[in-house]
Parts: C-alpha cells; structure tokens; sequence
C-alpha cells in the first residue's frame, strides 16, 4: 500500500535519532532521541554506514556536553524527557561541548540546588522553619542561617512571612533546605521580604524570560512607576509599589506579559504613562 | 500534583489546534485539543475526538505509570482528574489522549508520548477505526490499544467481544498505522502552543 509506506516514511519521533545542532530552537516531544556532534559522523547517511579508518582505533576525541532540565542520558545520546524548544550555549572557556536543554512552559516548580525562591513560612518547630515553595514537600530553613543570628539573637520570623532564599540542598532524594545567606555569611537581598505589597504566580518560562539579562518589560515597568519587586525561581513574584492602585496594576501587567506580544505591551505601557 | 482535562467525544468546531480527516485508508473523526485551559491545576488539556469504571481508571493509570519516569520525582503522587463532558464512542482512546496532552502540559518528565486508538470488528468482519457510539454497540468486537510514540509499542490493550487471532493482529496494524496521525496532531498542536511565545 503505496499511502501506508509514505506514511511510515514521514513519521515522526520514532525511530531514526535525529543529529542534535538540527533541532536547535525546535520544538522537541518527549521520546526523541538525539545524537551528539561527534556521533554523527560514526552514523553515516542510512544508519549502517561505513565507519572511516582510523590510525588510532581506540580513541575517539569526546567532547563532553552538559545535559540541562528537559534532557536524559541515553546510552551515548540524549533522550528528550519533555516538549519544548531545544537550546544549546556555547562553551564560554572553550573545553567542553557546551550545554543543552529544553526549554518548557510548565507552572509546577521542582528545587533546584542554587535557585533562588520566594517562600511562605507555614510552621516553626523549634531550630527550624518550615517554608512552602511550591515543591512537592515544604523546605526546611535553620534559624541560624540568617544574617547576623546567633542562638541569643534570633531572626524575627513569624508564620505566614515571605522569605527570599535559595537551596543549598535540592534533590529528589532528600528534604529541601534553603538559607538566607550566602557562602560569605552575607544577606546579599535574602531574608525577609517586607510585610506590604502583592505575591503572585506566573509560570517559570515568564520568569526565566524577565530575568535574562537584556529585558524590556523590566526596563519598561521601572520607567512607569517607582517600586520594589522580587523574582523567585519558582514562580512568584512580590511586587510592591507606592499605592494598592499602583502595585495591583503592576501585577496584571506582569501576568498578562507572557499573552501579549511585544507591539500590545507597549502599548499598554504607553497608555497608562498618560494617564 | 494534579492534572486536569475534559474529554468530548462531539464534533463540534472549536478553537485551539484542529485537524481533519486525514488521507485514504484512514476514517478518523475530526480532532481538536486546546492546553493550558484551568489555571489552578499544574497542567491541563482539552481533547475532543470526533464526536467502567473503576478497570478503566485502572487502565490509564497503568498507561501512565509505564510511560512517566517516576524515579525522578520519588516520595511525590501525582493526580490525573478526566471529566468526561460527553461521550460519543472511543471513550478510552479519548481519555488517554488527553491524559498525555494533560501530562505533557504539566511538564511531567516522560520517556515517550503515548495514544489510544479505538478498533471495532462488526459482523462481516469489517474493521472500522474510532467507531462511534452506535457503531460500538452493533460491533461484534471493540479492541482498544495503547500506543507509544518511539517505536508504536503496544502499552494497553483491553478488549471486548469475540474475534480472532488474525483479526486481532490486523486490528493492532490498523492501530499503529492511525497513531500516526495522532502523534502528528500532537506535534502540530504543541508546535503551535510554542510558537505563540
């Protein structure tokens, strides 16, 4: 059957693993395998190509590549755990084969050791505090882990603050904890977040996009109004600026940021500028 | 976690990703999928193809439990909610795809994609893919499988009526050739969800 066959030709993510570089920026499902730029040459057009001699059998120069969130060894590739676009960056010292991985829209957060988050302080129980992430149990936060503690002068730290920290430990094996400080011994804007202002949640991707280096919408959102915010990797935002008015607005622009292109974003900043 | 989404087998036109029927040879219904929809849960997805409970829960769950790599999230239950809105034939088929629309939605790591196709055999032995509702009643047999996306692998399979060996193997053929269609659905679908970003 001539349509069955054509079909079975254009199939997709099955089968025949796909060179990585000609995925990059490409949308990838979970199941797709992917070679390494080394491997492509030992696969050859058809898969049972003929390997090239070498003077050297054994050794084949290995380029070692770091696998990023989205992406699973597999043997000698790299299978794709999750949708999303592909991405690669370059070496920035020039050893190794740089990193890869796959960026996804997702709203559920899984710690990650070094990220920084805004968490809610549910329970204390004796040295430790408990603080909700938004993972799939709360983090533990020693009270000595603050700046300036000791076990006479105690953070003030009631149930139901916000705090600004990151993980030290964040595994799938273990309890997350969190501290305030850092490898210094210094706060470095972690702590306790002030008790006004607005916490809301928006996906991870808007996240990762409003913190990459470059970024109009925050360049664009100081210019409006005067205000203090705070980004945590798990997808909460505290935002907090001179009126309710003010701040509740700042919020929606937020939110609505990730639906809006970029001509309807300034727009919108241009129309409240006038009013 | 959890993981919400409402089956509808109707045809209806609606938006978000839509698909026709697809070449000769084929006679699925009309798809149509839309993500993102509920804003509480983690993930969510919206299937609608064309137009027992307590085994068929188990079904899915043990579709989901093959494809999810759960050492990655040990000491974690993770929840799928199906609400059927309306059923109009090839309910499991239905289900499952929204359950990987759901679970991909939700960013759960996942070593394939995996769909449900829906085979009914009637009398004379015609074989009739994603039957409707009527047509399951009057079939002599209604064969249900689950497919993955690597390698068309069988993960569920779960029938009713009588048939034979040959038909059987038949009917699994016609199945891994219209998971095809499925699996493209899909990657349009997800493709056009990335694009808007």
């Amino acid at each position: 059957m001539a349509e069955a066959a054509a079909v079975a030709a254009e199939s997709l993510a099955g089968g025949r693993a796909r060179a990585a570089r000609t995925v990059l920026n490409q949308v990838v499902l979970p199941g797709e395998e992917l070679l390494l730029p080394e491997q492509e040459d030992a696969e050859g057009p058809g898969g049972g190509g003929e390997r090239p001699l070498r003077l050297n059998a054994g050794a084949r120069s290995r380029v070692r590549v770091v696998c990023g969130p989205g992406l699973r060894r597999c043997g000698d590739r790299l299978l794709v755990t999750k949708c999303g676009r592909l991405r690669h960056k370059e070496p920035g010292s020039g050893s190794g084969g740089g990193v890869y991985w796959v960026d996804s829209q997702q709203k559920r957060y899984v710690p990650v050791k070094g990220d920084h988050v805004i968490g809610i302080v549910t329970a204390k129980s004796g040295d430790i505090f408990k603080v909700d992430v938004g993972g799939s149990e709360p983090a533990s936060l020693s009270y000595l882990a603050f700046e300036g503690a000791t076990k006479r002068n105690r953070p003030n730290v009631q149930v139901g603050d916000l705090i600004y920290g990151q993980f030290v430990v964040a595994n799938k094996d273990m309890e997350p904890e969190m501290v305030c400080i850092d490898s210094c011994g210094r706060a470095n804007g972690m702590g306790v977040i002030g008790h006004d202002g607005l916490l809301f949640k928006v996906t991870l991707g808007l996240i990762r996009k409003l913190l990459a280096p470059d970024c109009e919408i925050i360049q664009e959102v100081g210019k409006l109004y005067p205000l203090e915010i705070v980004f945590g990797m798990n997808g909460r935002i505290w935002v907090k600026a001179k009126t309710i008015q003010q701040t509740l607005i700042l919020a929606n622009i937020l939110e609505a940021c990730e639906h809006m292109t970029t001509d309807q974003r300034k727009q919108i900043f241009s129309r409240l500028a006038e009013s | 976690m959890e993981v919400g989404m409402h089956t509808d087998s109707k045809s209806r036109a609606e938006t978000g990703a839509e698909s026709g029927p697809r070449g000769p040879g084929c006679s699925l219904r009309h798809f149509a999928c839309e993500q993102n929809l509920l804003s509480r849960p983690d993930g969510s997805a919206s299937f609608m193809q064309g137009v027992a409970e307590k085994s068929r829960e188990q079904l899915i769950r043990n579709t989901c439990e093959a494809v999810v790599l759960g050492a990655l999230h040990p000491r974690t239950s993770i929840t799928v909610v199906l609400q059927v809105i309306s059923d109009a034939g090839s309910l499991l088929a239905c289900c499952l795809n929204a359950a990987c629309m759901a679970l991909v939605d939700a960013g759960v790591p996942m070593r394939a994609l995996f769909c449900g196709v829906t085979c009914a055999l009637d009398a004379d032995g015609t074989l009739v893919l994603d039957p409707t509702a009527k047509q399951e009643k009057e079939a002599r047999a209604v064969l249900t499988f689950a497919l993955d996306s690597v390698e068309r692998k069988l993960l569920m399979s779960t029938t009713k009526g009588l048939y034979s060996d040959a038909e059987l193997q038949q009917c699994l053929a016609a199945a891994q050739t219209a998971s095809q269609h499925v699996f493209r659905f899909y990657r349009e679908s997800l493709q056009r969800r990335y694009s808007k970003s």
